[in-house]
């Protein structure tokens, strides 16, 4: 293996890696022994404590820190002569453009989003590079080879989409967990610390207040006189209380379903704790704000423990009051964070409080962060096997030993006794819209959507583009830029609020649009069909777009998102030929048998294709739909 | 550890294991009677919860996203566990990089040879300044590398030649990794680990050109899998590594890796030969395909099954390793004593092969069928 040929073809080749994470760590390290001499690297992200028990590069010393510059002197330490040139910055930055991508032999990925990963994509087909693609959960992992022209691209095969969930069911009728958590990271959370601008579904559905009349008195808002504690049990009462009132007062919903409790502040809290509550943060919380924590006064220390639907109503009046007390200056620019731990503290402790309310169980701490977190598994080993087979196939790559590229998946459990399975690598798509250049279908109302809601919910969100220009015809509609002068700019802002049949140039049905981004220099045409009505649980976008393989919808859980789905593949799958001296057992064992077996290795390996592992750390759970007038109409009717 | 919590599972609940018919099933495992599995788990959770002192806030910040793979009573378990190892080359060095991380107890290195141009070759652990490494041991060099990468695990340096060790100092582990070592000091140090009255797992790991070999002995044991709803307790017996290749070749099920059957002939080579583990060259080849030749006689195998090829890969590569595959049965070999320590997940029983020209990473079961092992 390790001839002269394949030290040469290493020593030569110019790689570039993409992530410096748990992958990353791994995969410098191996590189690096393996006789690799010019290696860039580039990752955005700085080193968190939670990254210490597996991106082995990294000390606690280093917590903030560039994680690519901090690799690279670490690899320095054992291989010094060799050359590593780290760039902290985001891989979709304009200057990681095709030319930059075109100085290198072979691209190496180790990402943790989807995003990311559909962008290497485009700018290695755009630049003519092969790309080596890897992902890791728990003790499952994949690498997969993509060389343009011979074997698929990143995008050939469908993935899983982030999981979004009907808007009522976020709202109204919560039946797991994760429908608490999403509740309360991204409405309750977001009304109370967030932008308060934004639309927000929190009380659309338990206050017909809001769509007959003018807004009367912001629910949320704190009054003049009131103090912290006062203000946190009415704000308790009314979406714990009153809501669920409001919400059982419509019969219908709870025909086939459980009927919720409403809870009130003073039915789990008596007068005595809460006045506790009010007493304990002068002796505990520090000036800090980053290290706020209302856990901490209350006496609750372990995070797998799971509280009581009092101790978690304590919990969320301290974590409300220690924002308003501690953090006043940060509340209405918030989000979300799974590294703040008062942010988490929040949110698990009303997405408890809510679920006990709809007879849901309640969770840690620990398991709650993990999900409103999207908190992807991850060991050392995984990472350390699947970058010693990015190594292997980079290797392969680079001496350019087509026949032998294999897409390998790293099991939990052996299958025919494997725990490492190689495949052989499937041929492109050939309606894939982005490496076969196939015309994509979408179904949309013209009269109502805007160009501002095809931007998001078709161009961004589904076709992965940063940098987009729309044109119908030669005539340009739209189009994102550093150097547009200001009439342009004014103009695509005007467009954007159009909707798509009064354009200057209308689209309406049979009209075809161009879409390009000229950063992945990735083109595609998308014809327009028009519909009237779309159905609102199944087609929330309020557009379907079409002629590419659709995502498959991720399970709910992370470590399901692996296992879960049908396979819409029509792709039939080779598994690796035996080498020439199995020929004996060949005869021996008859053909029947050997081809039998062959295909229930396809039929294996079908089960792990459709399963792309995704370590995405961010967007897997996110509150989809009701930002667009058109959807909210389809919704009242 | 692992013992004191296997010792809780079974005696103290007065429970009787039913060896069902699973016996004469490949893997010989063994299913308690099911409805018997729900009082065994409870009795031993409440256990665990009363021994096992709680993570520390320090610990479950640096192990959050391994304690979402394996939960924090595996995590727990680990943070006790004492480990072994010995032959301080890649792979063992990947090895140890990977327990580390994961959080075990501690760790012992043994290794007296010093550094070489080769040792630094496949071993990240070594810095490459001269200054560093002349005149300290292997094992002191990865050592000082180790400690580094998690304060937590105790890592230290045990000087000795490990065959002559004796049962007493085996018992302080719960689990041994021994790699470029004789096929008698294998047998020899897999012995002394069955001698003593707890059970230690034992392990043997080998990378030779871009081929790797795993072995492990497990003794007698017991683990559970949730199936679906239920969790059904499985039970495995391994062979020592003198028993498991004491199995007549043509006795072996029909597709056993070749690496399986080459490593032995190349292991016999260095053992009749009296050379040092690896301590092969290209010239060496004519010699191995006659002992190849022999061996398959006398087991009746066709040659066809050790390829001369594969053979001769093996002996060109001679002590070197591919830093590749390294990681990679580094990583496999980590996961294995990850799973026999913390309880769980489903060992392997009781070879795995990997070699990157086919990219298979196989396991094969090598006992004897006849006599339950």
């Amino acid at each position: 293996m390790a001839s002269q040929l394949q030290l040469s073809a290493v020593k030569g080749a110019k790689v570039l890696m993409v992530g410096a994470g748990g992958i990353g760590c791994e995969l410098l390290k191996t590189l690096a022994l393996s006789g690799f001499q010019d290696i860039h690297i580039i990752d955005m992200d700085t080193i968190e404590v939670s990254n210490l028990n597996r991106q082995f590069l990294f000390r606690q010393s280093h917590v903030g820190q560039s994680k690519a510059k901090v690799a690279r002197d670490a690899v320095l330490k054992f291989r010094p002569q060799i050359n590593i040139i780290p760039y902290h910055a985001n891989v979709k930055d304009p200057d990681f453009n095709v030319d930059f991508f075109k100085q290198f032999n072979v691209v190496l990925n180790g990402l943790d989003n989807l995003d990311a990963r559909r962008h290497v994509n485009r700018l290695c087909l755009a630049a003519n590079v092969p790309l080596v693609e890897s992902g890791t959960t728990g003790f499952l992992g994949q690498v997969t080879v993509h060389v343009k022209g011979r074997t698929e691209c990143y995008e050939c095969q469908p993935k899983p989409a982030p999981k979004t969930y009907p808007v009522c069911t976020i709202t109204s009728t919560p039946s797991k967990f994760v429908h608490c958590i999403v509740w309360a990271k991204d409405l309750l959370f977001s009304k109370l610390f967030g932008d308060r601008n934004q639309e927000n579904d929190l009380n659309t559905r338990s206050s017909d207040a809001a769509s007959s009349s003018e807004p009367v008195e912001d629910v949320f808002e704190r009054r003049k006189d009131e103090d912290i504690e006062q203000y946190g049990r009415r704000i308790f009462d009314h979406v714990f209380g009153y809501n669920i009132e409001l919400a059982l007062s419509n019969e219908e919903t709870w025909k086939n379903r459980n009927r919720p409790r409403p809870i009130y502040s003073k039915d789990v809290i008596s007068d005595e704790l809460a006045q506790q509550n009010g007493n304990m943060d002068r002796n505990f919380a520090t000036d800090d704000g980053s290290s706020v924590s209302a856990m901490v006064p209350l006496g609750m220390k372990n995070p797998q423990d799971i509280w009581s639907l009092t101790e978690n109503s304590r919990l969320f009046l301290e974590a409300l009051k220690l924002f308003f007390t501690k953090r006043e200056k940060e509340i209405g620019n918030l989000s979300f964070d799974k590294d703040d731990q008062l942010a988490v503290e929040f949110v698990t402790s009303a997405a408890n409080i809510r679920a006990a309310s709809f007879g849901i169980p309640l969770h840690s701490l620990f398991e709650a962060k993990g999900i409103a977190g999207n908190i992807v598994h991850a060991v050392a080993t995984t990472n350390a096997v699947i970058a010693g087979l990015i190594v292997i196939e980079a290797i392969k790559v680079l001496q350019n030993d087509v026949k032998n590229y294999r897409m390998t998946y790293c099991l939990e459990h052996p299958s025919k006794k494997m725990l490492l399975m190689p495949v052989e690598p499937f041929e492109p798509n050939k309606s894939c819209y982005v490496c076969s250049e196939t015309p994509l279908l979408l179904e949309i109302n013209t009269q109502r959507s805007k160009l501002k809601d095809f931007v998001e919910k078709i161009v961004r969100a589904k076709l992965g583009m940063n940098f987009p220009l729309i044109m119908q015809g030669s005539a340009l509609l739209y189009e994102v830029g550093d150097d547009l002068d200001e009439d342009m700019v004014a103009n695509y802002a005007a467009n954007l609020e159009k909707v798509l049949a009064e354009l200057p140039s209308p689209v309406t049905g049979g009209t075809m649009l161009t879409v390009e981004d000229l950063q992945q220099e990735f083109s595609c045409n998308i014809n327009i069909k028009h519909r009237e009505e779309f159905d609102e649980e199944k087609e929330p976008d309020g557009m379907l777009l079409s002629g590419w393989t659709q995502p498959l919808p991720a399970a709910e859980k992370a470590d399901k998102s692996i296992t879960n789905g049908a396979s819409t593949s029509k792709t039939p799958i080779i598994p690796v030929e035996p080498e020439k001296d199995d020929e004996i057992d060949k005869v021996s064992t008859g053909k029947k048998r050997k081809l039998s077996e062959s295909s229930e290795i396809a039929e294996e390996t079908r089960n792990h294709k459709q399963l792309q592992l995704i370590d995405d750390e961010d967007d897997l759970v996110m509150l989809d739909g009701g930002d667009s007038d058109s959807y909210k109409k389809n919704r009242l009717q | 550890m692992v013992k004191s919590w296997r010792q809780h599972l079974l005696p103290e609940t007065g429970l009787k294991l039913i060896v069902s018919a699973a016996d004469q099933q490949p893997n010989s495992r063994c299913l308690l009677s099911r409805n018997k599995i729900s009082m065994i788990s409870k009795f031993s959770s409440l256990r665990l919860g009363m021994d096992g002192e709680e993570l520390t806030e320090q610990e479950t910040a640096l192990y959050d996203r391994q304690i979402r793979v394996w939960g924090a009573d595996a995590q727990r378990r680990l943070s006790k566990a004492r480990i072994l190892v010995y032959g301080m080359k890649g792979t063992v060095a990947e090895f140890c990089k990977n327990i580390v991380l994961a959080g075990v107890g501690s760790l012992t290195l043994v290794d007296d040879r010093v550094a070489t141009e080769e040792a630094l070759s496949s071993n990240f652990l070594i810095p490459s300044d001269e200054k560093v490494y002349v005149g300290k041991t292997l094992a002191e060099l990865c050592c000082d590398s180790l400690k580094d990468f998690n304060p937590m695990v105790r890592v230290s340096v045990e000087k000795g030649n490990l065959s002559s060790f004796g049962v007493e100092f085996f018992e302080k582990f719960d689990a041994v990794v021994v790699s470029c070592v004789s096929l008698a000091a294998k047998k020899l140090i897999n012995d002394k680990c069955r001698k003593l009255s707890k059970r230690i797992a034992f392990y043997t790991v080998d990378c030779r050109d871009s081929c790797g070999e795993i072995f492990v002995d497990l003794q007698d044991y017991r683990y559970s899998k949730k199936k679906l709803e239920e969790t059904v307790e499985y039970r495995l017996y391994y062979p020592t590594f003198e028993e498991a290749i004491s199995v007549p070749w043509r006795l072996l099920p029909r597709k056993v890796s070749k690496l399986y059957f080459a490593m032995r002939v190349i292991e016999k080579f260095e053992e009749t030969e009296g050379r040092n583990p690896g301590e092969v060259s290209i010239a060496d080849l004519p010699g191995v395909l006659k002992l190849k030749q022999d061996l398959c006689t006398v087991h009746s195998l066709n040659e066809s099954h050790v390829p001369d090829t594969l053979l001769e890969r093996l002996v060109a590569a001679s002590t070197r390793e591919f830093p590749p595959v390294c990681a990679i049965v580094g990583g496999i070999l980590g996961q294995e004593v990850i799973k026999a320590i913390s309880g769980k997940g489903e060992p392997f029983k009781n070879f795995f092969f990997y070699d990157a020209m086919d990219g298979k990473g196989i396991i094969e079961d090598v006992s004897d069928s006849n006599n339950g092992r």
